[in-house]
């Protein structure tokens, strides 16, 4: 099996609103970001993937229109996931992986502003026995927060602590929306208060990955994908321990991230409550450097978040700041899916 | 730069899903104020119920009944109920263990404030008034003081009149924003212009611009005004009525390349007899009163145009 690795990672500024651009808009900067790092053109990518949701924007196809930001003329091999980006990436690695392709632009966008998030996530539950119920994205994150407490794994000062160290990271993150001191505020959901929630905003984030020789060629200490795995759990929740994460476990061992220690994780972790339960399931000690971008409690542009920790992860190992890294990816309510890569940098740039 | 356009946009659908036999039976249960559940192979009893077990996939038919009384495992309180969700007053969403059931239901619960809720604590369903074979049709859970009861017996989950179905509504409002470049080509439209954008790479002028070039991927920032007239490039004869549409059958629908413009765009056709349309047939828009965009496209009454001056739109 060839190497592949992730050659270059560009991010837009996340805002609460970007009412002047539409998606390609906002879009292709990232998307021209990364192909000038490379010096690659829309004619020299071999594959290209998205990942976005028409229930974030409202409307149908949205990611044909954001296809005009790449240049898809002359026809290019192209695919989609209408799911976070970070499932895009999985889906050209294993493109780059089978040999049909040496180069892949991966992006990922959410305008999550033109609607009402909590409301949309709600959309995406059991159509039978939940949805009918609109329970919203931050209560379904309380009751897990609330069984985290009950299980003694965490109390709201841990939390508010948690919160805190992400948005004081952020402020080394020019992209971040939400950074510094941020009050804790009322409780949204008991028990979780504004500051343990993430913001709403829009953003794009786009990679491009390369095969062997290929990305030693474009980038000068690539970020190699050493292995990358995803799992999903039963979609009730009152099957699911809500205090564990079992597949992010799972998806971790099956990447190689247990086979040797890893000095940066880049977790998708919307609310401080599931830093808790990710942080256990992947056995992160106190030394392992925790998103420090900041994370999603610094910027959530719905479906580009996950592969914006993939990217901030590739990033740090570009810059040598990291050798062994970690990232994640989630979806779904309550962590219900998650996605996790094992990247590293070689001993000499 | 023009403002930015912003309008209220809501999707609402009804969707309507018919049930297997599980759920079917479970639904129908709630109306005859019963809680079903399934036993897996191992012995675990799931409520709410599903067909296959979610850790061997295996196929489940085993039906029990459940109390309607049980224990929260873990709650949450909502100050702030929203659209759509069981009570309108701030309530307690919780996770509840109904007595016999060995997982736990979603639903809400009554109750004055979050002091007087607890993990552990004892709950019974308070049932809707009007029941239809729903998850609403338990309308919340509300306090109660009695210990657990009996284990789950087994159920045949025969109802008379079973729920086969159900319509799951769903209404989301958005505020959409065109963006800069449709924002723009939307208010000159409103000035009765027609305004596009260059591709700084390829040249090419599209109307209308949604700003980017799909064959370069770069931004288009030239302004350039097209047509007003154009040229039909193909078309179809609609004879089908669309819902909530005051437009007479058949009709014809048909590409058109603005004067000036690289791209055809589409719009309706009128003042011909649908059958005297065709290729190469010269329009103009018409702008009924107030309209913030053309009403249709009419003959200008010249010759048509050559087939090679609209061959590469086509
Ligand atoms: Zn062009």
């Amino acid at each position: 099996m060839r190497d592949v690795a992730i050659v270059a990672f560009a991010q837009t500024d996340h805002r609460r609103r970007s009412d002047e651009l539409s998606e390609v808009e906002m879009l292709m900067p990232v998307l021209h970001q990364v192909l000038t790092r490379t010096g690659l053109q829309t004619a020299d990518i071999g594959f290209t993937c998205s990942g976005s949701s028409d229930y974030l924007a409202g409307r149908a196809f949205s990611f044909t229109m954001a296809l005009d930001g790449v240049g898809a003329w002359p026809p290019i091999s192209e695919s989609h996931v209408e799911m976070d980006g970070a499932w895009a990436l999985y889906e050209a690695w294993v493109k780059l992986l089978t040999g049909e392709a040496d180069t892949a632009l991966v992006y990922a966008y959410g305008k999550s502003s033109s609607g009402e998030v909590r409301d949309v996530l709600t959309r995406q539950l059991d159509p039978y026995y939940v949805a009918p119920l609109w329970p919203d994205s931050v209560s379904l994150a309380a009751l897990q927060a609330q069984a985290l407490i009950d299980a003694g794994a965490t109390d709201e000062p841990a939390l508010a602590e948690a919160a805190a160290r992400s948005r004081a990271d952020a402020t080394a993150n020019p992209h971040a929306q939400l950074k510094g001191e941020v009050p804790r505020g009322d409780h949204v959901v008991h028990p979780l208060r504004t500051a343990d929630c993430p913001p709403i905003g829009d953003g794009a984030a786009a990679v491009i990955l390369a095969a062997g020789d290929r990305a030693r060629d474009l980038c000068d200490r690539p970020a190699w994908i050493r292995g990358m795995d995803h799992r999903i759990e039963p979609h009730s929740l009152g099957v699911r321990d809500l205090t564990d994460s079992p597949s992010t476990r799972l998806a971790a061992e099956r990447a190689g991230a247990f086979e040797r220690r890893v000095d940066t994780a880049e977790l998708h972790a919307p609310f401080s409550s599931q830093e808790v339960v990710l942080r256990r399931a992947l056995n992160l000690d106190e030394t392992v450097r925790v998103n420090p971008s900041g994370g999603a409690l610094a910027a959530n542009p719905v479906m580009a978040t996950g592969l914006i920790r993939i990217g901030e992860a590739a990033a740090r190992i570009c810059r040598g700041e990291s050798d062994r890294a970690l990232a994640h990816a989630t979806s779904g309510p309550c962590l219900q899916q998650n996605l996790v890569a094992v990247l590293e940098g070689e001993a000499h740039a | 730069m023009p403002e930015v356009l912003r309008a209220p946009l809501v999707v609402e659908f009804p969707f309507t899903r018919s049930l297997g036999p599980v759920q079917s039976a479970f639904l129908t249960g709630l109306r005859e104020r019963t809680v079903l559940g399934v036993r897996t192979g191992d012995g675990n009893v799931l409520v709410p119920p599903v067909e296959y077990d979610p850790a061997t996939a295996e196929e489940l038919r085993d039906l029990v009944e459940v109390a309607a009384t049980g224990t929260v495992t873990t709650w949450a309180w909502n100050p702030q109920p929203r659209r759509g969700q069981p009570l309108a007053t701030p309530f307690a969403w919780v996770l509840v263990r109904l007595d016999g059931a060995d997982t736990a239901l979603l639903h809400a619960l009554d109750a004055p404030g979050p002091e007087a809720v607890r993990t552990g604590m004892r709950v019974r369903v308070r049932w809707a008034a009007e029941r239809s074979g729903a998850i609403t049709d338990i309308a919340c859970f509300e306090a109660y003081a009695g210990e657990s009861s009996a284990p789950a017996s087994p159920h045949s989950g025969t109802f008379a009149d079973p729920v086969t179905g159900i319509v799951a509504p769903a209404r989301l409002d958005y505020t959409y924003s065109p963006g800069r470049a449709t924002s723009a080509y939307l208010e000159a439209l409103a000035e009765r212009r027609i305004v596009g954008e260059r591709c700084p790479s390829c040249h090419k002028v599209y109307v209308p611009p949604r700003g980017a070039c799909p064959t370069c991927g770069v931004a288009t920032t030239d302004q350039v005004e097209a047509g007003p007239r154009g040229t039909v490039t193909t078309f179809c004869i609609v004879n089908i009525k669309a819902k909530n549409l005051d437009i007479e059958v058949p009709y014809v629908y048909a590409h058109i390349a603005l004067d000036g413009a690289d791209l055809a765009l589409h719009a309706r056709i009128g003042g011909i007899p649908y059958d005297q349309v065709r290729m190469g047939l010269r329009v103009e828009p018409v702008w009924t009163e107030g309209a913030r965009h053309p009403d249709h496209y009419r003959p200008t009454g010249e010759p048509d145009a050559g087939y090679d001056t609209y061959k590469e739109l086509l």
